[in-house]
């Protein structure tokens, strides 16, 4: 048997499995699962021969035969490092791909709020679609289509029209099983009418083993409505991460998602975000920091289908040791979507001489009258800031770090929760170890 | 005799002493055996026409990488100069004002000079200056400067002006209270008002313990930082000394004096 039929065999006996133990689901939700797992087994795995992959390959991954991750319940302390450090700060739990209500603290949520479980949804009855509130675009990844197939749980957060909440809203997604399982985060967000929200959705593991974490995150952002949401991917370097987040913001709205990635083997980001109403807003930022052997790979989309739209894109990496990045930038901008004014920026920093990166803008402009720019700069540590520093009596570690700090330090200094800034800035000086 | 007698009034210290100091810089020797003492308590005046090698000495005192010593020695304050870091050198007192001063986007100028002061103050074993207390004392010295105190939250010589990146050095000179300043052409692109300015700032660290070390183009500077002694530097090495009156007679005869009398001496 060849190594694809041995394991698509593998997947087909899980998904049998899943179906077989699998609690009540809508019709609706079975015929998605069925219709997204043949399509996982007509696609397969990408390989560095398709374009979008080409300079990251998931052959590793793809020679994973991975498990369905058990059900587990960690101890409260295994959890607490990592959540918000901010007290009274709401978090939703979510364990190997099942919300985690015992672990969870949604009692007494803001008014405005509601956050439901997909298992809990499918059980009462109530028809949450899988491909709710986003769905996914054309070109999506077939991880997408096998996180629909395997998907065990989700969590739906539902901010009420109008609702204003300042506090953090915290998500996170934790895999806590050992051995190589496959995991399905799957999050779903509504911004209501002009409401206002601060969702950050974090991914951590309890384990170093290699895993696959195939998440799915679907963000509509309502007319006149703000959203800040920032996702803080700190899996071990051992994670295959692969991740797709879908944006929809309306008329009027402004949703801004900034992505701090510190783990995984393979750390990939598919990002889509469309301008679907007028004056809509959208700001795409990350920072990434990598060493070892990782990858970190983005690929953003930001589709302008309406007029009088700005975007904005900032990603800065920090590479080190032999590790990769990718960034492929897609800038999409329609035949009505006039008065267009779309920024992307990818800077990297390469700390080794080992470190590399695949940088690519992509634009495809279809209106006149728009405005749209693209910069990609890489480099090294600059030898004459250095050198500065250090004649003023600074260390060169300090140096570094300072250096290191105003590199990332605008986009970490636009996240707009001061305690959520402060702890991705501690997350990247640990990944750094300079603190 | 008592210590406030006339014996001590004649003491001088060394602060620095450099013999026969060779420095290459992309692979081409610019210093060639250049021998300088400064004592404690003095102003010296380098001059040269452009290429002599000035900017190569005051870079090579600091250690600034590019600049490899080949030869020579450089003592201050007793202690071998050459094999200290950078770091160490400014932790140990040395400061050079920058020709060109760097821009560094992101860095807060008051967080890094904060970094930079309190990396002095653990060098010397004492306990770092907290936040508030640095910001009094950065604000004091911008006001003596006449700085806008905006400067302070800007990113260290981001989008600032030529004159106002001088302005900056003297400052940054100014907090950090070195021993040993030099200053590498910190009157390029200065008009009179600024020159004046950071005249006062550098006049204002004059003191018994300290020297300062001016290396210059013009003699203009020297109106304001009257020198105690007048070194003129040419191909790469130190051809004449003398007093003040020397930057004047310099300035009236023009480089070409030093360097036609020196191709007269060894026709000779």
């Amino acid at each position: 048997m060849t190594q694809v039929a041995e394991r698509d065999e593998t997947y087909a006996a899980r998904f049998e499995a899943a179906r077989r133990a699998g609690g009540a689901e809508p019709e609706a939700v079975r015929a998605a699962r069925t219709g997204a797992f043949d399509r996982f087994l007509s696609r397969g795995f990408p390989t560095t021969r398709d374009e979008e992959w080409r300079f990251t390959s998931v052959a590793a991954l793809a020679a994973l035969t991975p498990a369905s991750p058990a059900v587990a319940e960690p101890a409260r302390a295994d959890v607490e490092p990592f959540l918000l450090p901010t007290p009274g700060a709401h978090h939703v739990v979510v364990v190997n791909g099942r919300f985690a209500p015992a672990l969870s603290s949604i009692d007494g949520l803001p008014a405005g709020v509601t956050v439901r479980s997909l298992r809990d949804a499918w059980t009462s009855g109530a028809g949450l679609d899988l491909d709710a509130p986003v769905p996914a675009p054309p070109g999506a990844t077939v991880f997408v289509d096998l996180n629909t197939a395997f998907v065990e749980d989700g969590v739906w957060i539902e901010i009420a029209p109008k609702a204003v909440v300042t506090e953090p809203l915290q998500v996170l997604f934790l895999t806590t099983a050992p051995g190589a399982v496959h995991v399905t985060p799957w999050l779903g967000i509504t911004a209501g009418e002009r409401s206002q929200a601060f969702v950050v959705e974090s991914y951590a593991g309890l384990t170093a083993d290699a895993s696959f974490t195939d998440a799915v995150t679907r963000i509509a952002v309502a007319a006149g409505a703000r959203l800040e949401h920032v996702k803080l991917m700190r899996e071990s370097t051992s994670v295959f991460h692969l991740a797709s987040t879908f944006i929809r913001a309306d008329r009027g709205a402004v949703c801004t998602s900034r992505a701090i990635t510190l783990g995984g083997r393979v750390a990939r980001n598919d990002i889509h975000a469309e301008l679907a109403g007028e004056g809509a807003e959208v700001t795409l930022d990350g920072v990434y920091v990598a060493d070892g052997e990782s990858l970190v790979d983005t690929h953003t989309t930001i589709d302008h289908a309406q007029p009088h739209c700005p975007s904005h894109e900032v990603y800065k990496g920090i590479l080190g040791g032999r590790a990769r990045a990718v960034f492929n930038g897609k800038i999409i901008v329609r035949q009505d979507a006039q008065k267009t004014d779309a920024k992307q920026t990818n800077k990297a920093l390469l700390l080794s001489d080992d470190a590399q990166i695949n940088t690519k803008p992509q634009l495809e402009i279809f209106a006149d009258d728009v405005k749209c720019t693209h910069g990609a700069a890489i480099g090294q540590l600059d030898e004459d800031q250095l050198f500065y520093l250090r004649a003023r009596g600074v260390s060169v570690a300090d140096a570094r770090n300072m250096l290191i700090h105003a590199f990332a330090g605008d986009v970490l200094d636009r996240i707009g929760d001061a305690a959520v800034r402060d702890e991705a800035l501690r997350l990247i000086d640990r990944k750094l170890r300079l603190a | 005799m008592g210590p406030s007698g006339p014996y001590l009034e004649e003491e001088k210290t060394m602060l620095l002493e450099i013999k026969d100091l060779r420095v290459k810089a992309e692979d081409k020797e610019i210093l060639k055996g250049l021998s300088l003492s400064v004592d404690a308590g003095q102003v010296h005046a380098i001059m040269g026409p452009n290429g002599s090698g000035k900017s190569t000495l005051a870079r090579a005192l600091s250690g600034h990488p590019g600049y490899e010593v080949t030869g020579g020695s450089v003592t201050y304050d007793g202690k071998d100069l050459l094999e200290m870091d950078p770091e160490v050198r400014a932790c140990e007192g040395v400061f050079m004002a920058f020709q060109y001063p760097v821009e560094i986007p992101g860095i807060n100028n008051s967080y890094f000079l904060r970094a930079a002061y309190n990396a002095v103050r653990k060098h010397r074993g004492e306990p770092e200056l907290d936040p508030v207390a640095f910001m009094a004392l950065a604000k004091a010295q911008a006001k003596n400067l006449q700085m806008d105190p905006s400067m302070l939250g800007r990113s260290v010589n981001e989008g600032f002006s030529g004159g106002e990146k001088k302005r900056n050095e003297i400052f940054q000179m100014a907090v950090l209270q070195p021993r040993l300043a030099i200053l590498d052409e910190t009157d390029s692109g200065l008009d009179i008002d600024a020159l004046k300015i950071v005249a006062d700032g550098v006049n204002a660290l004059r003191s018994p313990e300290r020297a300062i070390i001016v290396v210059t183009h013009y003699q203009r500077l020297l109106n304001y930082i009257v020198p105690d002694v007048v070194h003129v530097l040419s191909g790469g090495r130190i051809v004449r000394s003398g007093g003040k009156e020397l930057a004047l007679e310099l300035e009236e005869k023009g480089y070409g004096w030093i360097e036609g009398e020196l191709a007269g001496a060894q026709a000779r």
